[in-house]
């Protein structure tokens, strides 16, 4: 029986580009510019059905599967574009068929020099923990290896 | 709720103490069971007091808690500072950090070379 719960949560990036805000919302905006950085380095990752219909009300799906790990499913839909400017939309996750949150994410591009400041705000409901201490502890490893490669990297 | 005034203020702490190779390696060792304070200085090539004050960071973030009996002070981690929903919290938030990066190489590489096209 899975133990039902649900956790809010949110959290804020900033990132200045040293490129016009047009360049970088073309990133988000163009399916085969955000392709180039929005997913994962190819290694360990197989990428199954994948659209993107940017415009207010479109869709974005992809799914695919870690080798030797769980089958990942996204679904958004936009619901606010200003070109240049600011991009809403939501989405759920999926892991092997359980969904494992919802969330609004919200980018705001604003010039600043001859760059652009990007803010980035995700807030979510996370659902129904996996709830077995090993799988936690695992997680907890895990999880320390990458927060070390990011700070280093 | 984990919201960006608790939650994740605390999560900015937690990273930033992780952002140590010391304080990493610590947790690391603590994650396989507690420890007193002294068999954690061991591997270090640094002093007492210098382990002490990366266990004081840890401590304030929540990572880390310890208690002393008799003289000697025993650590342990504190899992409960990386629940499950911060770990996920925590995921999503370095998915998005990496995709940034990347996004940012990307708009360098194409400035570049329109740079060059320019000449």
């Amino acid at each position: 029986m899975t133990n039902r719960t649900v956790t809010h949560g949110s959290f804020t990036l900033e990132r200045v580009y040293p490129v016009k805000p047009a360049r970088v919302f073309h990133a988000f905006a163009d399916a085969k510019m955000k392709e180039k950085w929005f997913a994962g380095p190819s290694g360990g990752w197989t990428q199954g059905e994948k659209s993107m219909d940017f415009r207010v009300g479109g869709v974005e799906v992809s799914k695919g599967k870690f080798t030797d790990g769980p089958a990942i499913e996204f679904q958004a839909a936009y619901w606010d574009i200003v070109p240049d400017e600011r991009i809403i939309y939501s989405y759920w996750m999926t892991m092997d068929g359980k969904r494992i949150s919802v969330s609004l994410a919200t980018i705001e591009l604003k010039p600043e020099g001859n760059g652009t400041r990007l803010k980035l705000v995700e807030q979510g409901a996370f659902l129904d923990g996996f709830d077995d201490p090993a799988v936690r502890e695992k997680g907890t490893a895990d999880l320390l290896d990458a927060l070390g490669r990011s700070l280093e990297g | 709720m984990l919201n960006q005034r608790d939650g994740g203020e605390r999560l900015d702490r937690v990273f930033q103490a992780l952002a140590d190779p010391t304080r990493r390696a610590i947790v690391e060792r603590l994650a396989r069971g507690p420890a007193p304070v002294s068999a954690l200085a061991e591997p270090f090539a640094m002093s007492l007091p210098a382990i002490l004050q990366h266990l004081g960071v840890l401590e304030e973030c929540g990572l880390v808690s310890s208690e002393k009996v008799g003289r000697v002070r025993t650590c342990r981690v504190d899992t409960a500072t990386l629940s499950l929903a911060e770990k996920w919290i925590s995921e999503r938030r370095l998915l998005w950090q990496r995709r940034l990066d990347r996004l940012g190489a990307l708009l360098a590489a194409e400035e570049e070379q329109g740079e060059s096209e320019k000449k």
